[in-house]
C-alpha cells in the first residue's frame, strides 16, 4: 500500500502526463481536420449548411447582447467624459471599445456558449449513439464528412458575428448618447470616423475574432469528438468547451493584443 | 485462404491493455451462410465483429475478408474494403439529421456518381425490401425501435455488399419485430448472395435462420456446429446456455467472501 505522499506524487505525475497526451491528441486532431479539409471546400453545400447553423442561429443571442453592451458603453462613457467636457468624444469611446475588444471577445465568448457547446453536444452524441463509426464503416471519413465542415463554418461565423455585434454596440452607444442623452448626432459620428483607423483598429479585430474562430471551434470540436460515449461523458464534454473556450479566448486576446499594441 | 471461406480468422488474440479479450480464435465464414457469434456480454463476440471490420487490429493472428489481410490495410484500402461491407448496429445508428430516405441514400450519394432519379429507385427498392418504402419521409425520430433496425439494414444493404454484419440484431425487440428481423436478415443474405456474421445471444430467433453457430466464453471458442448440431450439444456451457439454466459453468453467484463472513456470524459464533 502506498504512503500518502507517493499516492500524490502518482496522482499529480498521472494528470500531468494525462493532459500532455491529450494536447498531443488534440494538435493532431486539428492537423487532420486541416488536411483533410478538402470536403468541406468542395462540397460547400455541406460548409454552408454548418454555417447556417452555427452562425445564423446564433444571430439573436449576438445582435440582443450587442446592443446592451453598446448601450452600457454609451452610458458609462457619457458619465466620464461629461467631467471633462468632451461628451461628444462618447462615440470615439464605444467604436473602439467594440472594434479592438469587446466585439471580438465578447462575440467569441457567447459564440462558444452557443454554438461550440451545441457543435460539442452533437458530436458527442453521435459517437456515444455509433454514428461516427456507422459512418467509419460506410467507408466516410468521419473527419472530413463531420468535422472538417463544422471547423470552417466556425472560422467563417466568428468574424462576421464579432462585426454585427460592434455594429449593434454603435447602434446601442447612438440610442443611448444621441438619441436620449442629447449628444449632438455629428460631432457623434464625425469624431468617430476621425478616430477609428480601419488598418490599426478594424483590421486587428478582424484578425483577433478568426484566431478566436479557430480556437473555439477547435476546441468544441475535438471535445465532442473525444468525449466518452456516455451522457456522463457528454455533458463533461459540453462544458469543458465553454470553459477552455473561454478561457482561451482570453488568454489569446492578452498575446494578441500585446503583438498589436502601438506603444507610446 | 480457400475460395469457399469469406471471412476468416487464424489464431487471433486480442486484449485491451493488458485485459486479454480474445485468446487464440479459429473462425471460417463460409461464402452465402449466414453465421452466429453466440455467449455472453463481455465474452469478445462484438470484438470479433470489430476485427473483422477493421475498427481493431489483432495483437497477433489474422484476419482476413475476401482474402485481404485486414489489419494490415492502409485506410485508402480498408475503405475500399467496406465499400463492400454492411453493418447492423444494435440501435440502427441512423443519422438523426436525415430523413430515412436520405439515411438509406447515404452511401449512394457518397461513394457513386448515380444520378439523383436513380438513386431514388434505388433506395424506394431498398426501402421496399424491408417493407418501409411508405416511411421515407419519416425522420428516425419518428421510428419505433423495430422500424429504426428494419431502416438501418436497408441502409447496409444499399451497395449491395458481400459480407453483412449484425451486432445483436434482435436487442430489445418485441416478437413481431423480432421475427420480421430474422426473416429479413435471412431473405436479403439469400437474394444478395451475401455472407452474414450474426453477433447475437437471442439463441431461440438466431438458431432459426443460421447455418452455423460459434459459441465464445472467455475469449475462446467453447464450440461450433450446425444449430441442429447446437441443439444437440452435450457441453455443459452450451446446454446452460441454449436452454437458459440458471446455474452451471456459469455460476449464478458473482464470487465474494463467505455468507457467514459478510454477515458477521463467524466472529459472533466464535
Amino acid at each position: 500500500m502506498a504512503n500518502p505522499a507517493s499516492r500524490t506524487l502518482r496522482h499529480i505525475g498521472h494528470t500531468v502526463i494525462d493532459g500532455v497526451w491529450r494536447l498531443g491528441y488534440a494538435a493532431r486532431f486539428f492537423v487532420f481536420v486541416l488536411l483533410r479539409s478538402a470536403v468541406s471546400f468542395r462540397r460547400i453545400a455541406l460548409t454552408i449548411r454548418e454555417i447556417y447553423f452555427a452562425g445564423v442561429l446564433s444571430l439573436i443571442i449576438i445582435l440582443v447582447s450587442g446592443l446592451f453592451v453598446g448601450m452600457v458603453l454609451g452610458l458609462q462613457g457619457f458619465d466620464t467624459l461629461q467631467r471633462y467636457g468632451s461628451a461628444e468624444a462618447v462615440g470615439t469611446l464605444v467604436a473602439l471599445s467594440l472594434v479592438r475588444e469587446l466585439g471580438p471577445v465578447v462575440a467569441a465568448l457567447l459564440f462558444a456558449s452557443r454554438a461550440g457547446s451545441a457543435m460539442t453536444a452533437e458530436i458527442g452524441l453521435m459517437k456515444a449513439t455509433e454514428q461516427i463509426t456507422a459512418l467509419e464503416m460506410m467507408a466516410v471519413d468521419p473527419i472530413a464528412r463531420i468535422v472538417g465542415p463544422r471547423f470552417w463554418a466556425g472560422v467563417v461565423s466568428m468574424p462576421l458575428l464579432a462585426a454585427l455585434f460592434s455594429g449593434m454596440g454603435i447602434l446601442g452607444g447612438y440610442l443611448i448618447t444621441v438619441v436620449l442623452l442629447g449628444v449632438d448626432a455629428g460631432a457623434f459620428w464625425s469624431q468617430m470616423q476621425a478616430s477609428v483607423d480601419l488598418r490599426e483598429d478594424v483590421l486587428n479585430g478582424v484578425i483577433k475574432s478568426i484566431v478566436f474562430g479557430v480556437a473555439v471551434t477547435a476546441i468544441a470540436l475535438f471535445e465532442g469528438y473525444d468525449a466518452p460515449p456516455t451522457a456522463e461523458g457528454v455533458s463533461g464534454a459540453t462544458t469543458r468547451t465553454v470553459v477552455t473556450s473561454s478561457l482561451a479566448v482570453l488568454a489569446l486576446d492578452f498575446v494578441l493584443t500585446a503583438f498589436m499594441f502601438r506603444g507610446v | 485462404m480457400t475460395s469457399d471461406n469469406l471471412v476468416e480468422l487464424e489464431d487471433v488474440e486480442f486484449h485491451y491493455d493488458v485485459q486479454p479479450v480474445l485468446k487464440g480464435i479459429n473462425m471460417h465464414f463460409a461464402r452465402g451462410k449466414i453465421v452466429s457469434i453466440m455467449g455472453l456480454s463481455g465474452c469478445g463476440k462484438t470484438t470479433t465483429l470489430r476485427l473483422i471490420g477493421g475498427q481493431l487490429k489483432p495483437a497477433r493472428g489474422q484476419v482476413r475478408v475476401a482474402g485481404q489481410p485486414v489489419h494490415e490495410l492502409d485506410q485508402a484500402q480498408l475503405y475500399g474494403l467496406r465499400r463492400r461491407m454492411g453493418m447492423l448496429f444494435q440501435f440502427g445508428a441512423l443519422f438523426t439529421d436525415l430523413s430515412v430516405f436520405d439515411n438509406v441514400a447515404f452511401q449512394l450519394r457518397e461513394h457513386t456518381k448515380l444520378s439523383e432519379p436513380m438513386i431514388k429507385d434505388l433506395v424506394l427498392m431498398k426501402l421496399n425490401a424491408v417493407g418501409l418504402r411508405g416511411a421515407s419521409r419519416l425522420t428516425p425520430a419518428e421510428l419505433s425501435g423495430g422500424m429504426a433496425r428494419r431502416v438501418a439494414l436497408a441502409r447496409a444493404i444499399a451497395l449491395d455488399p458481400m459480407l453483412i454484419m449484425y451486432d445483436e440484431p434482435f436487442a430489445g425487440l418485441d416478437p413481431i419485430s423480432l421475427g420480421i428481423i430474422g426473416n429479413l436478415i435471412r431473405r436479403l443474405n439469400d437474394a444478395l448472395g451475401a455472407t452474414s456474421v450474426v453477433v447475437t445471444h437471442d439463441v431461440q430467433e438466431s438458431l432459426k435462420i443460421v447455418d452455423y453457430v460459434y459459441f465464445m466464453s472467455e475469449g475462446v471458442v467453447v464450440a461450433e456446429g450446425t444449430p441442429a448440431a447446437i441443439l444437440e450439444s452435450q457441453e455443459a456451457y452450451v446446454r446452460q446456455f441454449v436452454h437458459g439454466q440458471v446455474d452451471g459453468p456459469v455460476p449464478f453467484r458473482y464470487p465474494g467472501a463467505p455468507y457467514r463472513h459478510d454477515l458477521g456470524l463467524e466472529a459472533a459464533l466464535g
